[in-house]
């Protein structure tokens, strides 16, 4: 995981798992924000990847997440992540047994 | 938020506890859509909330056979065209499991089309999603049986003259039970309709229109992936109930899409409980019937 976004701005932020993005832009394309956009350098396989150009306009809506093919990124809220900070943090999806 | 934050939250892909981590990254194209319908069919596992160890996925050959070789469930990968075929022994030998059969156009429709005939014509209890790109993606973009008339293939350099088949009219007059298109474009739509499917019992068809960047796309001038996706935002339509018989698609036409069949039918195993419970009456002690999926 990397490009937590340092500053907390907007309602959510997305996390982009770099090394496995094909770059297929189908994310920066159609996201509702349109706050995604190409890095400057890129991955070990030579695809841009996409970053979080506008910060204060992501919602953390995961329409990103829903359309990677790629499996490469995934958006969040941040009150989804405050409600997890407090508690025994829990995934957010139950381990399978 | 800093990384060790991160760490600490323990923040993970909401649908990497559903694929086999080690054999990521896949071996789909850049622009590819198939990994867009197994992300929607893992958001789809996540609303239904069901056992995962009672959902088995069965996939043919072909780039979207691939997918039963990353999803981490109990999954097969079959010869080509016989995934139905072994679904519908998987779902009579355990009529306990959810099946099902995710696989692609050429698989389905081609080389075991009759297969998908006769499943519906049973009112199997399969899942059937099938991955429409037009081509066969991993053999080079040979002319599928759902090739528009006037795409360019490999092996119509001249353009396609054969008449595509019409998949949801072809499931739908065959009794298939639930039958929906959607398209890559359509995430949240094509996950609900994978969910309506996972609960429906019976035959149920989804057709998932998908990009093929590099070889329907380039062949024909389209563009990329991202590109596609475009023309199915400007073109589709959404007509929930619409008569499959005008569903059927041309060259970069209109597209329509939606949910077009929700019936009700008794399946294979009820019918067959039902027809036996009748002849032989008290003697007769149904097959799989206590358990079902709910």
């Amino acid at each position: 995981m990397s490009e937590g976004e340092q500053v907390k701005k907007g309602k959510g932020t997305v996390f982009v798992q770099t090394e496995v993005c094909k770059g297929c832009s189908y994310c920066i394309d159609f996201c509702p924000a349109h706050c995604l956009e190409f890095s400057r350098d890129f991955n070990r396989k030579g695809y841009h990847y996409p970053v979080l150009g506008r910060p204060e306009d992501c919602t953390g809506c995961d329409l990103c997440g829903l359309y990677c093919p790629d499996f490469a990124i995934f958006g969040v809220r941040f009150k989804d992540l405050e409600k997890r900070k407090q508690p025994a943090p829990e995934p957010l999806i139950p381990a399978r047994g | 938020m800093s990384e060790t934050d991160l760490l600490e939250l323990e923040i993970e892909n909401p649908v990497a506890s559903y694929l086999r981590q080690e054999r990521l990254p896949h071996i789909w194209c850049p622009g590819c859509g198939i990994g867009t319908t197994v992300n929607c069919f893992a958001r789809a596992l996540t609303e239904s909330a069901m056992d995962l160890d009672r959902v088995a996925i069965v996939s043919g050959i072909g780039c979207t056979g691939r997918v039963a070789g990353y999803l981490n469930l109990d999954s097969f990968h079959t010869t080509h065209g016989r995934a139905i075929p072994f679904a519908t022994g998987l779902k009579l030998g355990n009529p306990d499991l959810k099946v099902v059969v995710y696989s692609g156009d050429g698989d389905l429709s081609a080389i075991g089309g009759n297969h998908l005939v006769h499943a519906a014509r049973r009112n199997m209890d399969l899942t059937v999603i099938c991955v429409n790109n037009f081509t066969y993606g991993m053999t080079g973009g040979q002319v599928a049986p759902t090739t528009p008339i006037g795409a360019t293939q490999t092996t119509m350099p001249y353009g396609n003259f054969e008449n595509p088949f019409n998949l949801p009219f072809l499931a739908d007059a065959c009794g298939a039970v639930y039958v929906a298109r959607w398209t890559v474009y359509h995430v949240k739509q094509l996950a609900k309709a994978m969910l309506e499917g996972l609960r429906k019992k019976g035959f149920v068809f989804i057709e998932a229109l998908a990009p093929c960047p590099t070889l329907y796309s380039r062949r024909n001038r389209l563009g990329d992936g991202v590109d596609q996706l475009k023309y199915y935002k400007e073109k589709s339509k959404i007509v929930n109930g619409a008569d499959t018989k005008d569903v059927g698609l041309t060259f970069q036409g209109d597209i329509v899409v939606g949910r077009f069949v929700d019936r009700e039918r008794p399946t294979w195993l009820d019918a067959m409980n039902e027809h036996y419970s009748q002849h032989f009456g008290e003697k007769y002690v149904p097959y799989g019937v206590s358990h079902g999926q709910d």
